[in-house]
């Protein structure tokens, strides 16, 4: 008995839990003078295996981890690589931007519970995004365009601060011009050169006609966007079931534990981060 | 073979059993208060005591866990072996054994975590029951963790002349085994039957302390979210973060690199946190979900009293004391309750 309890003293195997796998760049584009598009492949060739909505903690050993909303469609042309658009704010996001091609880095991932696919899939889809809220829900976007005959209407409203500070500038170009895609884009100021619509995102919304009965709102951009987005959809006769959010948090280690991303009982990063108005609306510290 | 018992003059003798074969953490003095440590001299040993200063989670949940080392240039773990040394935690009161059973259903929740759980394999524990108050902070009554349930390897009672040892696993067989030192007991039911009769008298000795019945807390959280307490508390709270570091139930981390002065490499790490912490909750872009000391109060409680209830079925406070005797603010975890107690009765 003693010397099998002496025998416990064992290791855990590498390639754990917290391990990230290595991964390399293979392009990079600053897209605005904050926010910087990285595509990335493992260096095992694997492919990521996402859905849109998820999220990766990135690595950078010494530095650190950041949970990054992935950008990419797991439908894309190239499943060997995946995408993902990060603003530069901190320590890690500082070193993250200062990587080019040919750079490695770890991942960790995908984690937590992706936009509701299979309940989208037959209806109208009404997508609203603001500021860096587009970055996951781009994933969506070029999902639904990939598997397009598998979605009824989709509209896509964007709001940003200025004409400078839209991401994704060459997609978009893309998503105006499809014919079966209802698109319209707002700034909050305008510059010079900038001919399209000036507001916050909510001025988009008299324009927008919707079938209630078979509409989802996917919603992703700040708290303060949240509060009047989902005021609208609601007017227009939502129910809230029928109103997908994503929501930012500080994951810190994507598995459930660590207790920085939890509201209440929840935890985003395995309950969510996307979640219906319906569940979150209970949720006090949510909006 | 459920029970041996010990002459209380043997106690020593059984530690230094113990020693030959495992590293022993058991609660020694330290000036004049307790801690868990690594005994040299089984007489350290104080089994007479108040509970420690921190509970026995740092020994498996470590406020410092490496979680893997790294070299430079390289972006994968270089390893990620942990070595846990055979231990005996020697003499935890069931009020630290429940709080390291609430740990442990939290770290076996899928993904279960490899690191507590190696830790939690390699550590026996030996308990002691209470069979006095130690102070008017404790909660062990209102939270039902004054006798032992399960979550350890031995329980040792002081039934007067002598101790009386139960065995409840194989593991604390193992430890007993052949060891002359301990006594056989001729007729297990009459002990069983003395241990139960000898914990219903203990509990008189114990006042009750929260004005609220166990079966009512839940029921009490359930209408306090909004309650003006929380803005009591969260008015004399400091944010210092002592309550969540000695508490045996909080778990929250954060993950941190250490890069070697060489720059060669370094290792990855699993730290303590806070949620009392003023950036807990920040997100990157500054937002911060939990800005108040209130709102963040109100977390703490609410993951002892409600939100692990919701979770895991259970409540995350053992009663052990620890958050009102180390707040600097005097925050009593009694006090708030009963506040809460009282105006969920007069809503009624």
């Amino acid at each position: 008995m003693q010397s099998k309890l002496l025998k416990k003293e064992m290791t855990i195997p590498a390639d754990f839990l917290y391990s990230p796998r290595a991964a390399t760049i293979v392009k990079t584009k600053q897209m605005t003078a904050n926010e910087k598009f990285f595509e990335i492949k493992f260096d095992d060739g694997e492919p990521l295996g996402h859905e849109p909505g998820q999220f990766i903690q990135l690595s950078i050993f010494g530095i650190g981890e950041a949970p990054v909303g992935i950008c990419s469609s797991p439908t894309k042309e190239d499943r060997s690589t995946f995408e993902v658009c990060v603003r530069k704010v901190g320590t890690f996001t500082n070193a993250l931007h200062k990587l080019d091609v040919g750079d490695k880095l770890g991942i960790r991932g995908p984690y937590g519970r992706g936009f509701p696919i299979d309940e989208l899939k037959g209806n109208d889809v009404l997508i609203v995004a603001g500021g860096l809220g587009i970055v996951p829900l781009r994933s969506l976007i070029n999902f639904i365009i990939d598997r397009r005959r598998d979605f009824g209407n989709v509209m896509i409203l964007l709001g940003c601060k200025g004409p400078k500070d839209r991401l994704f500038t060459d997609d978009m170009k893309e998503w105006e011009r499809m014919l079966n895609i209802n698109y319209a884009c707002t700034v909050d100021r305008a510059d010079p050169d900038w001919k399209g619509n000036v507001g916050v995102i909510t001025t988009l919304m008299p324009g927008v006609h919707i079938d209630k009965n078979r509409t989802y709102a996917v919603v992703v951009g700040p708290p303060i966007m949240y509060k009047f987005v989902i005021a609208e959809l609601l007017k227009k006769g939502l129910s809230e079931n029928q109103i997908i959010l994503s929501l930012e948090r500080r994951m810190k280690c994507g598995l459930g534990k660590c207790g920085h991303c939890q509201i209440n009982s929840v935890y985003v990063c395995k309950d969510g981060p996307t979640f219906t108005y319906a569940e979150l609306k209970g949720l006090g510290e949510a909006l | 073979m459920r029970y041996v018992s010990l002459q209380k003059d043997k106690l020593p003798q059984f530690v230094n059993s113990l020693q030959k074969k495992y590293k022993v953490v058991a609660p020694v003095k330290k000036e004049n208060l307790f801690v868990f440590a690594t005994i040299e001299d089984p007489e350290e040993v104080e089994l007479d005591y108040m509970p420690t200063i921190l509970p026995p989670k740092k020994y498996f949940l470590p406020q410092h866990e490496k979680l893997g080392s790294f070299v430079k240039d390289n972006v994968a773990m270089a390893d990620t072996n942990i070595d846990v040394e055979p231990t005996v935690l020697f003499g935890a009161h069931t009020c630290d054994i429940e709080g390291i059973e609430c740990l442990d259903i939290v770290f076996h929740d899928t993904p279960a975590d490899p690191y507590f759980g190696r830790r939690k394999k390699s550590i026996i524990i030996i308990g002691y029951e209470c069979m006095k108050p130690c102070d008017e902070y404790s909660t062990c009554v209102t939270m039902d963790t004054l006798n032992p349930r399960a979550g350890y390897d031995i329980m040792i009672t002081d039934i007067g002349d002598k101790y009386i040892l139960y065995i409840n696993s194989p593991e604390g067989m193992g430890i007993i085994g052949k060891n002359p030192i301990f006594g056989k007991v001729e007729n297990e039911r009459d002990v069983k039957t003395k241990l139960l009769k000898l914990r219903e008298d203990k509990v008189k000795n114990f006042k009750v302390q929260i004005d609220a019945d166990y079966k009512e807390l839940n029921k009490i959280f359930g209408t306090s979210y909004n309650s003006k307490t929380w803005q009591d508390v969260g008015k004399r709270c400091v944010s210092c973060g002592n309550c969540t570091a000695v508490c045996p139930t909080c778990y929250c981390f954060d993950i941190n690199d250490e890069v070697k002065l060489d720059m060669s490499g370094g290792k990855r790490e699993r730290v303590w946190d806070s949620c009392q912490l003023d950036e807990f909750a920040m997100v990157t872009g500054g937002e911060n979900f939990r800005k108040e000391r209130s709102s963040r109060q109100r977390h703490r409680y609410y993951r002892k009293f409600d939100y692990s209830v919701k979770k895991y079925s259970k409540f995350f406070c053992v009663g052990c004391g620890r958050c009102t005797r180390t707040c600097m603010a005097d925050i009593s975890l009694i006090e708030t309750v009963n506040e809460l107690a009282k105006e969920h009765k007069n809503a009624k």
